[in-house]
């Protein structure tokens, strides 16, 4: 409990929302006490966030999901100039032994792919949010947006799954 | 009705398939097409494949992770699989068990590489209970430190497959087409492979471990069998194959890297 507090009043310094992750707690993994959650973007049940500037949108997948899946080896992803759709796969990541498929939340096609993630498939793990970054897309439907989670609903959402199991 | 009848009406049901010395590329195929395509659990046990072949998973890269002149010489296939993972050579004496999942069914265990691996490890528990010195280390099935099991997972929208290729026993020769991996699970330490790896046979018959497997299933689903050649009424419409055999060009892109960086 006196973790959760701390965690808490660590969140609102930083102004991040954050829910305490119920895996891997321990006295020696405080990093990785709890997931955090940016405001300012719309999250995916699928665990994509999106963050909507003009006409892009930056996807990537959010540190809830990094932290489940553990250490990212290899991630694949699409070309420059082709098409997403909302809910339909475009790419993967490795990590531990599986592949695992990432969602787009919305549709549009993409203008920008971060190659960075070629040599530094870690950056998915220490900067979500940031280098992480996996593709940029000119949205076809902006109202998809709103069907996606806000920070609040999404720290709620995340809780609820890992309480489920 | 029997109380073992009503149990099964309670659990998910599962199908299970059979096969026997099925070529690994052709259960590969049947996998990712079951994962992608059906709507139900599946178990696939195959009793050996026909010629040796060396698997690789999603990421894996030739030249790190073989000696790919002898690969070349001697003509040894090599795939690169839908799943994540390491490098393994499989051929007659492998097993291979595989589970392809809805999540929903399996509501205990969330989607994630760590928790189906936990899981996979309870139920190979069952399986090899009384066998002494059996666990899930890391990512590997071993008895003490010895690994005999070899995993590998992908996981998709709402469904996830952990499959598992089982050494029952191995021809040393073969592993020399095999590079120590860059990535290695800690308690390897620096052994080569022959010191790593230890024959299933030494520890369980064959088609005990196969009644037992299938037993464990059974505990968890509701199995049903179907033969190979129904397979279509269940697997409908297309997707995306991603499971190939390298071509010859490859290789020999990849040996001409592997003398580029010496």
């Amino acid at each position: 409990m006196a973790l959760r507090m701390w965690a808490s009043s660590t969140a609102n310094a930083l102004k991040l929302s954050s829910s305490v992750s119920k895996s891997h707690l321990s006295p020696f993994s405080i990093s990785r006490c709890f997931s955090t959650v940016l405001e300012g973007l719309k999250y995916a049940s699928s665990h994509e966030w999106v963050k909507h500037e003009g006409s892009v949108a930056t996807i990537g997948i959010t540190a809830h999901a990094q932290d489940h899946l553990g250490e990212v080896v290899f991630v694949e992803l699409p070309e420059e100039n082709t098409s997403v759709t909302k809910e339909k796969s475009f790419g993967a990541v490795e990590s531990v032994k599986a592949t695992s498929e990432i969602l787009s939340p919305i549709s549009g096609e993409i203008i920008e792919v971060n190659k960075k993630l070629t040599e530094s498939p870690g950056l998915i793990n220490s900067s979500p949010y940031e280098d992480g970054w996996m593709i940029k897309v000119k949205p076809s439907s902006p109202a998809e947006l709103e069907s996606l989670m806000g920070p609040k609903e999404y720290t709620k959402f995340c809780e609820e799954e890992d309480a489920a199991h | 009705m029997s109380l073992s009848r009503v149990k099964d009406l309670r659990l998910p049901l599962m199908n299970l398939v059979r096969l026997k010395g099925t070529p690994i590329l052709e259960q590969l195929h049947l996998e990712e097409r079951l994962l992608r395509t059906s709507s139900d659990n599946w178990c696939i046990v195959n009793d050996g494949t026909n010629v040796p072949t060396i698997v690789m998973g999603m990421s894996g890269k030739p030249s790190q992770l073989l000696e790919v002149r002898p690969v070349m010489e001697d003509r040894i296939p090599v795939i690169k699989r839908f799943t994540g993972g390491g490098t393994v050579i499989v051929d007659k004496s492998t097993l291979f068990v595989s589970l392809i999942c809805n999540k929903d069914d399996v509501p205990n265990v969330q989607p994630y590489p760590r928790s189906v691996m936990a899981w996979s490890g309870s139920l190979y528990g069952e399986v090899f209970k009384g066998v002494n010195g059996f666990q899930l280390r890391e990512n590997d099935y071993v008895f003490g430190d010895r690994k005999f099991g070899g995993n590998a997972q992908s996981i998709i929208k709402n469904r996830w497959i952990h499959h598992t290729s089982f050494l029952w026993d191995y021809d040393v020769r073969n592993m020399a087409y095999l590079k120590l991996p860059s990535r290695v699970p800690q308690y390897r330490l620096e052994r080569d492979h022959t010191e790593f790896v230890c024959r299933m046979k030494d520890y369980i018959e064959r088609s005990d471990f196969v009644e037992r497997t299938v037993k464990a299933v059974g505990n968890q689903f509701s199995l049903k069998q179907v033969n190979l050649e129904d397979i279509n009424s269940y697997a409908k419409g297309g997707y995306l194959k991603t499971t190939r055999l390298l071509t010859m060009e490859e290789l020999e892109e990849a040996m001409a890297g592997t003398i580029q960086n010496a």
